[in-house]
């Protein structure tokens, strides 16, 4: 894929593994186009973002769990002013926050591709469209949203 | 239960001139001595008596150099509020405040200084090529800035209350009316109507330009001592009658995933505040609410229970904001928005003029003060300060 196809321009911040580890399953997931998130072994709660303990039962016993690629949203904003150099000249762009309820109700973030003008419908189906960087220096993909229904 | 109410109070206040940022005349650390002496000389007390110091959100001014630089016989207490934004605000007041209750300090000073131009913008991206951490789940989505980290949490509020446009509107108004007859406001003689209001840029859906607060340079400082003592000195002391700070259950749970998400993080701080102090929302003259963004006032001035989520759009009005006689006069100096971003500190400083009688929008009569630092980060804190008849 080539950067033309990107949803936002070059130059934007890479995303990196944090050096101690907790987040590499989930980089190293979405690589393969898999949404792989925390389930606790001890109690078989969810958690997302990562952490080095489960915040139900306290166990350390993590396990990593991949999920439907879907959920519905949450909330959204529509980001206007630039704030970083690579934005400059963009059209407005649509950030959405995903809940994801067949796993514990989790959220994440992505970018809303296809975003309709004005008003987001909070609750709306979306799917993950998984955007790969391949010509990044290490690789990486990113996970956008679109709306299903 | 255990109280700070009644043993301690602000015996003066003291800032340097606003400006715009990057356009202070002198260097960060010279602005935060200029309003530390201001202060004492507000108060009537010698430098020389200040032992300790309490700030909030990284200032970089550390009070071992500020007590070397101002020649203090002794240091006996240095505090740091963990946490950004201006959610420390009213922490580092209550941390010294507890300080002089405990014993630890006598005369402590609370202040805040940034010098833009000499440091980094908040609004603006640092220009790092990678994201880690919880900033790799936003910045490559272009989720970066304050105002787009909390413009998600003011979405989902306004949607599951069906609150419009004009409450937050109102709020940016009283904060542009109140500065107009502020000489000391930044935005002093740039009034603000409603038709510029609603013409104005966006930012991030659903803040406008006028939604988000300035940027400034300046500094600013409040010196605290044991109520007994602030009698005897030469301003009407402002009692603290309560503090609070922290957050809800998992509030920093990582890529937002706080489950209380569209808070302004006071549902659970609000009531230690109202117990401690013995007081409700009722007994309140004039609230000072933290404009990082006019959404974070809204859902503060309801969670600490002025109104309800349904009331918002008929309490949120420029009528009912604005000193002398709205129901609720609300940032009073023009705040944030209008009189200067000293990162909320300006507010705790409106708060004792009130008291005072000398505000330039005073409430008559004035005996119960508010402020609400930083909404929507954590930890976030607020406050009560009362006159001699508040007790």
């Amino acid at each position: 894929m080539s950067a033309t196809t990107y949803h936002l321009p070059a130059g934007m911040p890479r995303p990196v593994p944090e050096p101690d580890g907790l987040d590499a399953p989930y980089w190293d997931g979405t690589r393969r186009d898999e949404l792989r998130v925390q389930r606790c072994r001890g109690c078989q709660g969810w958690q997302w973002g990562p952490e080095w303990i489960c915040h139900r039962c306290l166990s350390f016993d993590l396990d990593w769990t991949t999920v439907a690629p879907h959920g519905r949203i949450y909330s959204w904003e529509r980001a206007w002013h630039p704030v970083h150099p690579a934005l400059r000249g963009q059209r407005p762009y649509v950030i959405v926050l995903v809940e994801l309820p067949h796993a514990g109700g989790i959220r994440m973030i992505g970018n809303l591709l296809d975003a309709p003008e004005g008003d987001i419908p909070i609750g709306a189906p979306v799917a993950a469209v998984f955007e790969p960087h391949d010509d990044a220096a290490p690789p990486f993909t990113l996970v956008h949203w679109r709306k299903t229904a | 239960m255990r109280t700070i109410r009644g043993q301690v109070a602000i015996a003066g206040v003291g800032e340097t001139t606003y400006y715009k940022h990057g356009q202070a005349p002198e260097p960060e650390v010279k602005l935060a001595l200029r309003a530390i002496l201001a202060a004492c000389e507000d108060a009537g007390i010698d430098p020389r008596q200040i032992d300790g110091f309490a700030s909030y959100s990284n200032d970089r001014n550390d009070p071992s150099r500020l007590a070397a630089a101002l020649g203090l016989p002794e240091l006996r207490f240095s505090n740091m509020q963990w946490g950004g934004g201006g959610g420390g605000g009213s922490a580092a007041v209550g941390n010294a405040a507890a300080a002089i209750a405990a014993g630890y300090a006598d005369c402590v000073v609370v202040f805040r200084a940034l010098a833009q131009g000499q440091f980094q913008r908040f609004g603006a991206a640092p220009p790092a090529a990678t994201a880690s951490g919880e900033a790799s789940l936003t910045f490559p989505y272009g989720l970066i800035s304050p105002a787009q980290r909390f413009a998600m949490k003011v979405m989902r509020y306004l949607h599951d209350h069906k609150i419009g446009a004009g409450a937050q509107r109102a709020i940016a108004l009283a904060s542009y009316h109140h500065a107009q007859a502020n000489p000391r406001a930044v935005m002093h003689g740039r009034s603000l109507t409603a038709e510029a209001y609603d013409e104005s840029r966006w930012i991030v859906e659903p803040f406008r330009l006028f939604d988000c607060c300035m940027e400034n340079d300046g500094a600013a400082a409040l010196i605290l001592v044991s109520a007994e003592r602030a009698r005897d000195l030469r301003q009407r002391p402002a009692y603290l009658l309560g503090v609070a700070q922290g957050s809800e259950y998992r509030n920093a749970a990582r890529g937002h995933n706080a489950p209380t998400y569209a808070s302004s993080s006071f549902t659970t701080v609000a009531p230690h505040l109202w117990a401690m102090a013995g007081l409700a929302s009722k007994d309140v003259n004039v609230v000072q609410s933290y404009e990082n963004f006019t959404g974070g006032v809204l859902m503060s001035l309801i969670e600490h229970d002025f109104f309800a989520p349904e009331e918002a759009n008929e309490f949120l009005t420029l009528e009912n904001l604005t000193a002398p006689h709205g129901r609720l006069p609300l940032n009073t100096s023009g705040g944030n928005l209008a009189e200067c971003y000293m990162h909320g500190l300006e507010l705790q400083i409106e708060a004792v003029r009130q008291l005072r009688g000398a505000s330039t929008s005073q409430v008559p009569g004035a005996r119960v003060a508010m402020v609400i630092s930083g909404p929507m980060v954590t930890p976030v804190s607020s406050m009560l300060l009362g006159t001699g008849d508040a007790l």
